[in-house]
Formats: structure tokens, sequence, C-alpha cells
């Protein structure tokens, strides 16, 4: 798999095919396995988040504590706000929903970690079923998503325990931007700069769940991740250039990470976790854990 | 090298990649190096797997890894339980495995017992899922589980990676990759090889009936 996003888009540019298409073919060539059998691999992951999706929304569900669970139906029957009736309220309630599945230790699909699991599944299918673009160009998109995780992981790190939340939902909003910007009919350049963009916008970007939980504030952390990919999206498409190089923007991310502190990082010592209010939430709630 | 299917995936139960699904695949690996589901198993936890593990299930995770369960089995959330039935008897314990710096924030060492059969796994949980195994029964390796695996420890002996890669040949196996390390000049050679298909357990038997190897696991691919 590709190291670096420049010389993906120059190798996709230069044969005049999609990211997709290079993503899929260096996967076949890595793994020995046909392009067929991995899109069927990314079939059943593209059913299994509809599916978390689904379940979410039905807001029937709670959490180990207790703490997240029902925000999602809120967003999709609750009072309408400016955004009502939009593909952007849609994408949030999306991403609400598969993240309460996943703290209520339902299946989900890990893209890519389970704590930023919301973002990709949300800002995908929520586009494609505004814009009536089916399964097929989703499984491209999906592989297009897992070139840029795949860039992010050698380059920086998807895990929160070692670069924050920069590292999970941040790098799933730069995933979903990417990916979504030429589902959308971006060209790979496009998505180079939807994926900085989305990326940028997360740097820094704590990794502070109340009492180690991927439940808050990771459930809304992904919907406001898929916000950020969505604006990255829209900046990307209308023609809008970052001058930070994407591989550039994920080095600085990875540097972030490591010059973080343990406590920002998936350990609860510090940000929302260490709040009066979180710790005494974590307490309350871990007690009741021990007890079911 | 990283995998598409690494990236989008695994399709697991919630609500941690790390803690959760990686924690179920080292307990996947563990169950291997005692061909089965153990009768016993000590759990240590380090980092942020001893601090955070019991609100993302990572006790429940490695039980079900022990027991053969996958990372989207939704039998995970009742592991416990379903042990206590099985006859598995586990411990959980928070220790430190070593400095912060050294040792990876997510890790687990993991003593597995059934019938005559004993082993010592240390383990970290990478992220996205992807884990390591660093250490079996105090020799170094780098055991991934995304590739169906043999590790061995043999003496030095010429011939050795010939006699061995005829072995697997007979078995109709395929060699990815072979690393051989050895700490010096006729000292124990250690040896990893992944493989493209399953071995069986006869193959590990065949290998570990050679006279000089001292002994010999087979590991399951437990990533995509």
């Amino acid at each position: 798999m590709y190291r670096s996003l420049r010389e993906a888009i120059r190798d996709a540019e230069s044969r005049e095919i999609s990211l997709a298409r290079l993503a899929l073919e260096a996967e076949s060539k890595d793994q020995g396995r046909p392009v067929a059998e991995i899109r069927s691999a990314l079939k059943r992951a593209l059913d299994v988040m509809r599916g978390a999706i689904a379940q979410g929304l039905t807001g029937d569900h709670k959490s180990a504590s207790g703490l997240v669970g029902g925000d999602a139906a809120k967003l999709r029957s609750g009072p309408p706000g400016p955004l009502a009736g939009t593909p952007f309220r849609d994408v949030l309630a999306r991403a609400l929903a598969v993240q309460e599945i996943n703290a209520a230790m339902g299946v989900i699909v890990a893209a890519p970690t389970a704590g930023g699991a919301g973002v990709l599944p949300a800002v995908l299918t929520g586009l494609a079923d505004a814009k009536n673009i089916g399964d097929e160009q989703l499984v491209d998109a999906l592989a297009t998503a897992g070139l840029i995780g795949a860039v992010i992981a050698e380059r920086a790190s998807l895990s929160g325990a070692e670069g924050g939340c920069q590292a999970e939902t941040g790098a799933a909003a730069a995933m979903a931007a990417g990916a979504a910007t030429e589902m959308l009919g971006g060209t790979p350049t496009q998505v180079g700069h939807a994926t900085a963009l989305a990326q940028q916008g997360t740097l820094g970007l704590v990794c502070d769940p109340l009492g180690g939980l991927v439940e808050l504030p990771c459930v809304f952390r992904n919907a406001t991740g898929a916000a950020i990919a969505l604006a990255a999206i829209e900046m990307a498409l209308a023609g809008i250039t970052f001058a930070i190089p994407a591989d550039e923007v994920i080095d600085t991310m990875g540097e972030i990470g490591r010059d973080m502190d343990v406590r920002y990082r998936e350990t609860a010592g510090g940000g929302l976790a260490a709040t009066p209010t979180g710790r005494r939430l974590a307490r309350e709630r871990l007690v009741q854990i021990k007890k079911a | 090298m990283v995998s598409l299917l690494d990236i989008i995936g695994p399709v697991m139960v919630g609500p941690s990649s790390s803690h959760t699904a990686g924690a179920c695949r080292l307990g996947l690996l563990a169950r291997c190096l005692v061909g089965g589901t153990p009768q016993r198993a000590r759990v240590e936890l380090h980092g942020s797997f001893a601090r955070t593990g019991e609100g993302h299930g990572t006790d429940k995770a490695i039980v079900a890894g022990l027991m053969g369960f996958r990372p989207d089995d939704e039998r995970i959330r009742a592991a416990l339980e379903i042990a206590e039935k099985e006859g598995l008897q586990y411990t959980f314990e928070k220790t430190k495995l070593g400095e912060e710096d050294k040792v990876h924030p997510n890790s687990a060492r993991i003593t597995v017992e059934r019938g005559d059969r004993r082993s010592v796994m240390l383990g970290s949980s990478l992220g996205a899922g992807r884990i390591l195994v660093t250490e079996i029964d105090g020799f170094p390796v780098e055991v991934s589980g995304s590739y169906h695996t043999i590790v061995l420890v043999a003496e030095d002996v010429r011939g050795s990676v010939a006699r061995i890669a005829t072995i697997l040949a007979e078995d109709r196996l395929n060699i990815a990759t072979l690393r051989l390390t050895r700490k010096e000049r006729g000292g124990d050679a250690f040896m990893v090889i992944e493989l493209d298909e399953a071995p069986d357990e006869k193959a590990r038997d065949d290998i570990r009936a050679l006279p000089w190897v001292r002994w010999a696991y087979r590991l399951d691919k437990v990533s995509a």
C-alpha cells in the first residue's frame, strides 16, 4: 500500500484512474487476493455500517454506563434546527447512531478505529443517499478511504492512545473527506486537498473520554468530525486548495501526537475526563458497570 | 505492511478497536499457544489496558478470544459468564510491564495453561485492531496475526532452515516470510515463519519432533 498520498495522487493522475482503483490494485498486489474479493469484503463492511446506522437511529439501546444513547433518534425526529431536512443534519444523525451502537457493544466497522467509527459511514452513506449514489461507488469510496487511512497509519498513527483524538475522529474525518470528494466527482488532487483540509481542522484534538470509556465525548466527536469532513468536501469541490500537502499535514498530526502529554491520550487523566463533572460521572458510572 | 481491510475493518463488537477487538485477537493468539481453550489464564494488563480496560470490555474480549470467539462475535458481551460454564478459570491483574516509553500503552501478558501445556505471551494492541506479539516464553518475537505463523526455537545447526522448509513444503504450505535471528553463533536460533495457508497441528508436531527444535508453536491468522 502507498505510504504517501502525494505519490498515490501522482500515480492515479498519470494513469488517469481513480484513487479507488489505484488502492484496490495495490491491495490486490500486496495481499495476493483478487480485486473482486477485496470489493466483496468492503461490501460486507458497507452492509455492517448501514446496519449499525439503522439500529442506532431507532434509539433503542444503552451504553455500558448509560452515559450515551438515544441522541441519534433526536436528530431524526426531534425539533428542527436551521439545517433540518438537509444532508448535513442527516449525516450528524448517522454519525451519532453508529457511535451509540458501538458504545452499546453492538457490531460496527472500525474504520479506522471503533472510537472513530461513526464518521466514515455517516458521511459516505449520507451523501450517497442524498445524491442517489449506488453501492458500487460506495465500495470504491471505502477503498479510497482505506488508502488515506493506510497512509495515516504509516506516517502518523490511528490510535488515540498514541496520538489523541486527532488520530481517531481526525483521521476518520480526513478519510471521509477524501473518499467522499472522489465519490462526488473530485479529482485525485482535490481528494488530497479535502484530506488535508479535514485533518488540519482536527490538529491537536485530544482523546479525553470520561472514565476512559468510548462514550463521552466520543459519540459527539464523531458528529463534529463528520461536520469537519463535510466542510472539507464542500471547500475542495469548490476548487479551494490547501497550501500544505496532505502528507505534511498528516506528518504534523503524528508529531503533535508524539508530543501530546499522556493525560490527553485515552488515559482519562486530562481534558473533559478530568473536569469535576467528568470525574463525578465517571465515578458513578463505573460503579454501575461493576455492579452490572 | 498495512492492509486496506485493516483500515476499513475489522467488523467488530464495540466499543474500542484497540481495547476490545485487538484484545480479543491477543486472546485468540494466546489460545493457540496451548492448542485450544485454556483451563486457566492469568492476564496482566499494562498502561491504558489497565487504566480503562474494564469500561471497554477488555476483560470480556480477551476471555472471548481465549475461547476462540472472533472480534465480530456478539457472544463477547457475555464472555465472562460463558467462560464459567466452559470451565475457563481466569484472573485479571493491573500491572506495570515496563517503563512507559519501552512498553506500548496497550499491552498484556497472558499466561495460559491447558493440560500439561503452559505458555506466556506478551502482546500489544497497536490501534485500529492491529496487534503485535512481542514475546513468547521469554523469547522476543514479532507476530502480527496477519498470517498463519509458526514460531520456533532451535539449536543453531546447519541445514535447519532447509529441513523445516521441506516439512512445510511436504504439507503444501507456502512460506510468505521467514525471519531467522540468533543471539550468538552457536546459540539458539529463533524462527518466525509466516505462511499463506493454515498449517495443522501435524505440521507443528513434525517440526517439534526434530531433535534440535526446542519448541514450536502454531499461531492462527487472526487479522485481515
